[in-house]
């Protein structure tokens, strides 16, 4: 029987005014005159509570750079959808937040750089983003909306993990993610640039344990492991197709937000299917759904039902074949390879990121506080 | 706080729902990125944890609904509201 999705992520635009090197959206960025209407998406959340998802998360992109985000937010609270907002601060103000607080807004998520302003801001290519956020995230709190701090971990703010939950706290999170940098997309186009060290990792790591103790029952922290130097590889997405499902802002319906990597996928849309129908018969979803595509060592591992076989898009960024075990895990072939890959990336001296959604590569400021 | 480390009034953290899922006929708590199954007794607790029931209430609701004896339904409901609270999932 084929599972029900919990969660679906809307990414209702492409668009942001900020450039993180590490986005996780694709290189080729969805156009704003290709972008679903508000009364698409009304039927998208509809169609997903009916199919059992019970969470949505409004993303992007900078969802703010939608003028009918009220609108979008409160057909996904109608829908009966637990409605999140996962944004960068630019775009929604204090007044704007309170408005899709009445319309049924749940949490908000808020993503910080790092610790100073200039540091945060060279990394967000984006001037002013890190007063912004600041001011959000009181907002939030003086309101009580629940608010998740979101910090992507790499190279330039690495040292700094243990101050950034505290300041998380500070702010009044009721949630921090440390997750760190995932290589796909533009993160892999800036490997070179935010690949930490094995032993930057390793007490990045460590620390984690420590840091839950000191915020047990005040603070849930989540954390993202960063897998390169890992030996088993992570359940990539809880499974390929088992428990969430990805809108773009045109209305293609894809596995992952890095599915469309893959070549050879074939991605419906919503505009001319059924959810639920997309869900269940779509080509890429069915492409990696349970285990019957897997080769060896996945195909007869004791743990292909606990891993999945982990990340179909790192298998293919590294060894060229979707269907071949992830690479970070030490039953693949390839697993040296990536570690070896891992390593070189973490001894460059590339300080220079290709700010996503842009042409030009930034000068090579040296990162402010390090 | 009372001395079982616990609100007199328990109430669900900000953020923190109480959700009948239609689809899958069960009910469900819906909290950030968290979806934590609420079957049974769980369930018949959480939707009294509104703020108007005191732990004693609840207890005494439990009792009846369960016809138990109000004793067994006391530390079950006490043990299970203090694994709320250090999942961070009643307000504090």
């Amino acid at each position: 029987m084929i599972p029900r999705p919990l969660g679906l992520l809307a990414e209702l635009t492409h668009r942001c005014p900020l450039g993180c090197p590490y986005c996780s959206n694709p290189l080729a960025l969805e156009q704003p005159a290709t972008e679903l209407d508000a009364a698409t998406w009304a039927e998208v959340f509809r169609q997903a509570a009916a199919m059992g998802v019970l969470q949505v998360h409004l993303s992007g992109g900078e969802p703010g750079a939608r003028r009918d985000l009220e609108d979008i937010t409160d057909s996904a609270s109608q829908a009966g959808l637990y409605t999140n907002l996962i944004t960068s601060a630019v775009g929604v103000d204090r007044q704007r937040l309170q408005r899709l607080q009445a319309r049924g807004l749940d949490h908000i998520q808020i993503s910080f750089q790092d610790l100073a302003e200039s540091s945060a801001d060279h990394i967000a290519g984006y001037r002013g983003a890190h007063a912004r956020k600041l001011a959000l995230a009181a907002s939030a709190a003086a309101m009580d909306l629940p608010l998740t701090i979101n910090i992507v971990i790499h190279r330039a703010n690495i040292e700094r993990l243990e101050p950034l939950v505290d300041f998380a706290a500070d702010l009044g999170a009721g949630r921090v993610e440390v997750a760190h940098a995932q290589y796909y997309g533009w993160a892999l186009q800036n490997r070179a640039a935010l690949m930490p060290t094995r032993d930057q990792v390793d007490r990045a790591v460590c620390l984690i344990p420590r840091l839950r103790e000191r915020y047990a029952g005040r603070m849930a922290i989540d954390s993202v492991v960063p897998d390169y130097y890992e030996t088993r590889p992570k359940p990539c997405m809880g499974g390929w197709a088992r428990q969430t499902l990805n809108v773009t802002p045109s209305g293609l319906v894809l596995p992952c937000h890095a599915a469309q990597t893959i070549p050879g996928l074939t991605f419906w849309s919503v505009r001319e299917h059924n959810l639920a129908e997309i869900w269940t018969a779509s080509p890429a979803f069915t492409a990696f759904r349970g285990t019957d595509w897997m080769q060896e060592p996945c195909r007869s591992c004791a743990f292909r039902q606990e891993d999945f076989g982990g990340c179909r898009c790192q298998a293919l960024a590294v060894t060229g074949d979707a269907a071949a075990a992830d690479p970070s895990c030490e039953l693949s072939p390839t697993h040296a390879e990536l570690r070896a890959m891992a390593e070189k990336a973490a001894a460059s001296a590339e300080s220079a990121y290709t700010y996503r959604g842009r042409n030009r590569q930034s000068r090579a400021i040296p990162i402010p506080v390090r | 706080m009372s001395e079982r480390g616990l609100l007199d009034y328990p109430r669900l953290a900000p953020g923190v729902r109480l959700h009948f899922d239609k689809v899958r006929e069960a009910w469900v708590l819906l909290a950030p990125e968290r979806v934590i199954e609420a079957e049974g007794p769980a369930s018949e607790i959480l939707k009294r944890c509104d703020g108007k029931h005191s732990v004693d209430a609840i207890i005494d609701e439990l009792a009846v609904v369960f016809t138990a004896e109000r004793q067994v339904i006391a530390g079950d409901v006490i043990e299970m509201l203090r694994d709320m609270a250090v999942r961070g999932l009643l307000a504090t």
